[in-house]
Order: C-alpha cells, then sequence, then structure tokens
C-alpha cells in the first residue's frame, strides 16, 4: 500500500512539474499575470508529492517491506536502522529519487526567498526547474521506479553492499547532491534571465547567495567522500581520479569559477556572458556527471546499473537541456551589452585569469575521464588514463592559480598598477620563500617538492594578511572595531583562500612524507613506520549486528612508551559477498596512524600494512574551511537588508539598476 | 547572430555524439584472456551429493556451458527462468559452479526456484572462480568438446544474448 502511494505521488510530482514547467513560462512571455501566478503554488506542489514519494521510499526501508524490489536487493533485516535509512539512497533507483528531492527542495526554497524579485522572473526561474524535475521524473518512472515490487517475496533481502555500511554513506551522498542539483538554481536563473533579455547586475546578485550555497555543499559533499574512501578502502589513498570523483569535481571547479565571475558582473556588470555560459555549464557538468555515473559508460566504482536504455534516456534529456541552453545562449545573448570596461593590469582581468585556469583544469579533468571512452568510440583500442596524468597536469595549472589568490584580492577594480601590487606583496613573497625553503628542515629531510608546495600555502597565506592590513590601515577607529566592520562576505572569501593553503600543507605534507609498510607478522612481531612501534597482539573474532568480523589488536608505542591499542577488522557480512576491510585510523592534528589487516598467510600470521600519514588530517581541514567560508559569506548583512530595499523599489527601478 | 557563440553548443553536440556511441560499448568487457584457451582444469565436490565429483575430465567430448552463481546473488535470480527454460529443453548441458557459498543456502536455493544444471559443484572458497577469471556473479562460459572457452558472458544471461549469440554459437560446436 506505502509503496503504491508512492509511485502514486510520483506520478501526481509528474503531472504538477508538467503545469510548472509551460503556464509560468509562457505566462511572463505573453505577459499573463494569471498564468505567472501559478509558479509558487504548483512549485511547492510538486515538492510536496516528492517529498512524499521520498518519504514513502524511505518508509518502505525501515519497515523492511522485501516486497519491495529495490528494498530486497539493498536492504536486509539485520542491517542497523542507520544504514537502512541510507540504503534508500543506495541503489541506482534510490539515487535517482533522492536526485529529485534534492531538486525539489531547491525548488521550494526558491518558491520561499523569492519574495523580493519581479514575477515575471520568478515564473521563468521556477519554470525551468519545473522543466527539469520532469526530465527526472519521467525518467524514473519509466525506467527506474523506486517502488517496482517484487514476487514471490523473499524471506530477507540480499544486503546494502558492505562498502556502503558507513556513516559516509549517510552523509555523503545527501550533501554532494545538494550541491550539484543546488547548481541548478543558478542555471535557472541564467535561463530565465536569457528568456527574458533582462542579464543585468540584478540578476548576478540573485544568482550569487544560491551559487555559494550550492558550492558550499558540494565542497562538503567531496571533503565527506574523500575522508570515507580514506578510511573504507584500505590503503590509505584520499582520492583516485575515478571517473565519478572527476564528475563531481568537474561541476566543482566551474562552481568556483562561477562564484568568483558573478562577483565580476555584480560588481561592475562586466563578463556578463561569459558568466551566463558559466551557469550553464556549471549545472551541464552536474548533468553529465550523471550521465556517466548512471549509464555505465564508464567504469568506476559508483556505477550501478549498466542499462543503455537508461543510458538513451539520459542522453536525451541532456541534449534537451543542455543543448537547448546554449542554443539559447547562442540567440540571446548577444542582446546582452559588452559591460564596463577594464585595464589589462585590474581585478577583473585578474578574475578573468582565474577563470581561464579553473575551466582550462575542468577541460583537463573532462579529457582525462573521457579520453578510454574517445579511444574506443574510435576503436583505436581500450585503455585507462591515471593519476600520473592528472597529477601532471594539475600542478601547473594550479600554481598560477594559487600565484593569482594572492594578488587578486589586492588589485583595484578597473586599472591596477603593478609597482602599487608588488609594493604591497613584497614583504609577502620574501616571507613565504624564505619560510618555505626553512621549515622542511624541522622536518630533517629537505625535499624540492615539499618546500615548493609549501611556498604556495605560505603565499596565500602571507598575501591574505597583507589583504586585511591594507583594508584596516588607513582607519583611525580601532582596530578590532575595524576588523568587525569588515563584511562577512569579505571575511568568507578570506576562510575559503586559507582552507586551500591548508588543503595544500596537507597534500604536500602527506606527499612528501608519507611511509608505509606492508609486512607479514606473527603475534608479538613489531614494526616501526614514522617514529611509531607497533606490536601484533594476535586476532579474535568478534560478532557485529550483520557480520562476523576477526579483530586485529595492536600495541602502539612511540620511544618505548606506551600511546594506544589499535583495532583494524576484516569482516564477512552475513548475507554473503567480499569480505570488507576496516582499517583503525588515530587521527591527530599532526597526521593519522593507520593500521588494517590483510590476509591471514597461515595459522597465525597475517600481513599487515602499516602507514604513517603525516598531515592528512589538513586535507580535510582545508575543505571544511573552504566551505564554512561559503556559509559565512551567505551571512552577510548585505542578502537580508539588501533583500528588503529590492522589496521597497517599484519593480522597474529594480530591474533599472 | 555572432558565430562565436554556437562554439559551446558545437561543443556540446560533438561531445553527446562520443557519449552516444560510448553507450553501445561496454567499459567492462575486457577481451578475456582465457578465450580461445582451454577451460581450467578442476574437480569439485558435487552440490547434490558432496561425495561424489566432477570436473572438466567428466565434459569432455560434449559442449556444455558452466554457469557461476550464488545464493546469495541477485542478479542470478533474474537469469534463472531462463536457466531453468533452457535446462528443461535439454539441448545443452549446464554445469553449476555455486560460487563462495553456502552449500546448504545453494541447495535450499535451487529447491525453491528450479534446478536447471545437470550438475552443480562446490566452489566454497571460490578457487576455481578464481582460475576461470570471474570478477562478478554471474558469469556464463561456452565450453567446446575439446575444453576450450568459446564465449564469456559477463553478467546474467539475457534472452536476447541467448538467442543470438550462445544458442547458435552452442549448435555450431556441437556441429563440428
Amino acid at each position: 500500500m506505502i509503496p503504491e502511494l508512492g509511485n502514486f505521488a510520483l506520478i501526481l510530482a509528474l503531472l504538477l512539474s508538467v503545469v510548472l514547467g509551460t503556464l509560468p513560462i509562457v505566462g511572463a512571455a505573453r505577459n499573463i499575470p494569471a498564468w505567472t501566478a501559478l509558479a509558487r503554488p504548483v512549485a511547492q506542489g510538486m515538492a510536496l508529492f516528492v517529498v512524499v514519494a521520498w518519504g514513502c521510499l524511505v518508509y518502505s526501508f525501515m519497515v523492511s517491506d522485501f516486497s519491495v524490489l529495490n528494498v530486497a536487493t539493498n536492504s536486509n533485516s539485520q542491517l542497523p536502522a542507520q544504514y537502512r535509512f541510507a540504503a534508500t539512497w543506495g541503489s541506482h533507483e534510490g539515487s535517482m529519487l533522492l536526485w529529485v528531492f534534492m531538486l525539489a527542495f531547491w525548488t521550494l526554497a526558491v518558491s520561499l526567498k523569492s519574495r523580493h524579485l519581479p514575477d515575471d522572473m520568478v515564473a521563468r526561474v521556477l519554470g525551468v526547474m519545473g522543466l527539469v524535475s520532469f526530465g527526472f521524473l519521467l525518467f524514473m518512472l519509466l525506467t527506474s521506479n523506486p517502488f517496482d515490487r517484487l514476487f514471490p517475496v523473499p524471506a530477507d533481502g540480499r544486503d546494502l553492499n558492505p562498502l556502503l555500511q558507513d556513516p559516509g554513506m549517510v552523509m555523503h551522498p545527501p550533501m554532494l547532491y545538494m550541491g550539484y542539483v543546488g547548481f541548478s538554481v543558478a542555471f535557472a536563473f541564467a535561463i530565465g534571465a536569457l528568456l527574458g533579455g533582462r542579464l543585468d547586475a540584478t540578476w548576478a546578485r540573485w544568482s550569487r547567495p544560491w551559487t555559494t550555497l550550492a558550492w558550499s555543499f558540494l565542497t562538503i559533499g567531496i571533503m565527506i567522500g574523500s575522508w570515507w574512501a580514506y578510511y573504507t578502502l584500505g590503503w590509505g589513498g584520499w582520492w583516485f581520479w575515478d571517473p565519478v570523483e572527476n564528475a563531481s569535481f568537474m561541476p566543482w571547479l566551474v562552481g568556483t569559477a562561477l562564484l568568483h565571475s558573478l562577483a565580476v558582473t555584480e560588481k561592475r556588470g562586466a563578463f556578463k556572458n561569459w558568466t551566463v555560459l558559466l551557469a550553464i555549464s556549471a549545472f551541464s557538468l552536474s548533468l553529465v556527471g550523471t550521465f556517466l555515473v548512471r549509464s555505465g559508460v564508464l567504469t568506476s566504482v559508483h556505477s550501478f546499473a549498466t542499462d543503455p536504455k537508461r543510458g538513451v534516456f539520459i542522453l536525451a534529456f541532456l541534449l534537451v537541456v543542455i543543448g537547448g541552453s546554449l542554443a539559447l545562449y547562442a540567440v540571446r545573448a548577444p542582446k546582452v551589452g559588452i559591460g564596463s570596461r577594464f585595464d589589462l593590469v585590474s581585478r577583473e582581468s585578474l578574475l578573468l585569469a582565474n577563470n581561464v585556469l579553473l575551466l582550462a583544469a575542468t577541460g583537463s579533468v573532462l579529457l582525462g575521464t573521457l579520453y578510454p571512452l574517445f579511444l574506443d568510440a574510435l576503436n583505436l583500442g581500450k585503455i585507462s588514463v591515471g593519476p600520473p596524468y592528472f597529477d601532471a597536469v594539475f600542478v601547473p595549472l594550479m600554481t598560477p592559480l594559487v600565484f593569482l589568490m594572492g594578488v587578486g584580492p589586492l588589485a583595484r577594480w578597473k586599472q591596477a598598477a603593478i609597482p602599487d601590487l608588488w609594493r604591497l606583496l613584497r614583504w609577502a613573497a620574501a616571507i613565504s620563500v624564505v619560510t618555505a625553503l626553512l621549515v622542511p628542515f624541522l622536518t630533517g629531510q629537505w625535499k624540492p617538492g615539499v618546500s615548493f608546495g609549501l611556498l604556495l600555502a605560505f603565499w596565500i597565506v602571507a598575501a591574505t594578511f597583507v589583504g586585511i592590513r591594507e583594508r584596516v590601515r588607513n582607519v583611525r577607529s580601532g582596530l578590532w572595531s575595524q576588523l568587525a566592520r569588515q563584511p562577512r562576505s569579505y571575511w568568507g572569501m578570506v576562510l575559503a583562500h586559507l582552507g586551500i593553503a591548508v588543503f595544500i600543507v596537507g597534500v604536500t605534507m602527506v606527499k612528501g612524507y608519507e611511509t608505509e609498510r606492508d609486512v607479514k607478522m606473527n603475534v608479538g612481531d613489531t614494526v616501526s613506520v614514522g617514529g611509531y612501534t607497533f606490536r601484533f597482539d594476535g586476532v579474535t573474532r568478534q560478532r557485529g549486528p550483520n557480520y562476523q568480523a576477526q579483530r586485529g589488536a595492536f600495541t602502539v608505542t612511540k620511544d618505548g612508551v606506551y600511546v594506544e591499542n589499535l583495532y583494524p577488522e576484516k569482516r564477512q557480512y552475513n548475507a554473503g559477498g567480499m569480505p570488507m576491510t576496516n582499517a583503525a585510523i588515530d587521527s591527530g592534528f599532526f597526521g593519522d596512524i593507520y593500521v588494517s589487516l590483510g590476509d591471514p598467510v597461515d595459522a597465525t600470521a597475517w600481513v599487515v600494512r602499516v602507514y604513517s600519514k603525516p598531515f592528512v588530517t589538513w586535507l580535510w581541514g582545508g575543505f571544511t574551511l573552504m566551505a564554512l567560508g561559503g556559509f559565512l559569506a551567505l551571512m552577510d548583512r548585505r542578502y537580508r537588508t539588501g533583500a528588503q530595499r529590492d522589496l521597497a523599489l517599484p519593480r522597474g527601478a529594480a530591474a533599472a539598476r | 547572430m555572432n558565430k562565436r557563440l554556437l562554439l559551446p553548443l558545437v561543443v556540446f553536440l560533438v561531445l553527446a555524439g562520443f557519449l552516444f556511441a560510448g553507450l553501445w560499448r561496454d567499459p567492462r568487457q575486457v577481451p578475456s584472456p582465457l578465450i580461445d584457451k582451454p577451460a581450467p582444469q578442476f574437480s569439485l565436490a558435487r552440490l547434490d551429493d558432496p561425495a561424489a565429483k566432477l570436473g572438466t575430465a567428466d565434459m569432455k567430448g560434449q559442449v556444455w556451458l558452466l554457469n557461476v552463481w550464488a545464493s546469495w546473488c541477485v542478479s542470478c535470480r533474474e537469469e534463472h527462468p531462463l536457466l531453468v527454460e533452457l535446462g528443461k529443453a535439454k539441448v545443452v548441458p549446464i554445469v553449476g559452479l555455486n560460487y563462495k557459498d553456502e552449500p546448504s543456502a545453494g541447495r535450499k536455493w535451487l529447491a525453491q526456484f528450479g534446478d536447471p544444471y545437470t550438475t552443480s559443484v562446490i566452489d566454497r572458497d571460490g578457487n576455481v572462480g578464481i582460475d576461470f577469471g570471474v570478477y562478478g556473479v554471474p558469469e556464463t562460459f561456452v565450453i567446446d568438446k575439446n575444453g576450450t572457452i568459446r564465449y564469456k558472458q559477463i553478467g546474467p544471461v539475457t534472452a536476447e544474448a541467448l538467442e543470438k549469440t550462445i544458442l547458435p554459437l552452442v549448435r555450431e560446436l556441437q556441429k563440428s
């Protein structure tokens, strides 16, 4: 009964999305107020039914209704409750429903938080989101219905893939999808502006907070995914350049470019065409990512289904959405003015360079991800592109970007002078070079790569502090009141840029100084890694809620002093399948020690992997700072007072500004 | 209209063309190194009678299918009705390799869903599966009279694969 209710709610949501995708847009074009007024209530109705459908699937999982195929394949009666909940999005069908759920959430948010926007704009934006929802709802109902029944009803379910039975599974997909799907708002605003022919600073100002919010969630989602891979896959890697990781990373790169170019469009009215193109691209890459994951054109640990029917549907949908919006762009963009002029050296030009570098990075990730596909399609053989390619391409592209990150915030709009910038930044440059050369000696082993990485990080920190000092320098009143007076969006930027610096320190130190040992150990044997000594105390059997584990015990000492015990596990889930490795990790501010249990060699001896990973936690710390920077920028006062000001102005005046 | 503005659209359409081409190719279809090579030798306990054994040697002189299955494998349920039909038709003997499974669970599963297999053998720790290069269940191999692997189906046997590829190949091999 409940699954049928969910199915019915999906159908109703589909019908409402048809209404939402047509009448308000036509109403806005033909100036029919009754039709444009439909946008908000219909959007809210659609969101309501999607939430009901999602709730029905959650319910089916929570009560273990194995007559639902999706539940039978991805859950089990022994599965703990939090993973039964997370199993809702553990399958292809369920994750599509999560996608639509997030889209409904964003549509609802726009419908509630858009009171200060002109009605025709709201109608267009919600209409575009309705069209996107329509595509996904139709896709689910036609090819991937999460409520399909199974008969005869099995006694128990097959269980959720053990790899997914992890707290990361509860957090990672929702956060990632929040970000992914959140770019649909910026996209809808861009399409709405193109349709209405009103691509101005006001449009950029409306899109900006939505983009920042989506970007922050995407940042968190990627961070959790990386952390999860690090502690579950059992060999200590944190980024694999897997096609699906790349699929989430590309929208992030373009989204980062979009954040910066929206700032230029809002403040200076420049780059309008460019910004619109970025807004379309960010969401398009989210869609392409969905296609890559769902269609199985590329092999990846994340792929669920390889069904060409689904692939053809998503590809047709991509053609309509992306092809349609790029065609609209080609037709309508020329009507938009060029914007104000700027000099060769100015904040505009530096931000443009930032955009070009970020897009070049996106292009190289896209090329690396799709290269195997291109070759295969041209019958040139099957190959895979690995981390060496990405490492080789990424460092040269990121180095100038980091350099610009230091200079950009100090440059004036419209016109900046190189001598001025040099005068401001020479001390920052000198300090970062000297510290970068000296600090690696503290570790006892100087390496050129480490020194270079630290140079980039220290440069960002030093230049950021110069920037802060510049902002408060010419002021009489107290330093603290001046610092407090800086807008939160400024502090958001500072935090995000420092986050990059922290991240770079993490990457540099891990790559430079990580050590690992792969050894065969008998009970009582010891192994030393990174200054720690590990004694193997044997393996015992343990029972989990839905698995049997073999638990290894290790005593860790440093210079003969007891530090702690670590217990890595090897789990065999009752529902069958591959054994799982659960590494034991001691995370600290200055790095992790990481033990994972390999395979038994004979009755008493085991293969054991031990790693020391200095500063690895800084990777995730850096990403967290970036996301916090995004959230801080959103709390900026002008988003609240600005909204009220728009409300006070008559419609024409708001548009003219 | 400014022609430069069409560039993003053109780039996307080229990309979409490649994605479309990619849909019809299976990235997992790594050409199996075992095709046209002798099937790995095995001799394993029978699922229905663990005291007795069955091995590659017993199948010599006839064309046969080796189907890798397990009771914990949901995709196996998908292909199972087809195999039961095929088993009833007695066109070709099907040997089941009960892969990394509890024998009692395997027997129960066959009792519940029907047993299409001439015989199933127990590969409890998956060693024979490894010899055959199995990396997902189900997989199905077509083996000829000389014990050479001629075809490998990765994933469930579909009606289409059976009609268009497996059965024609089996008939052809049976003639020779």
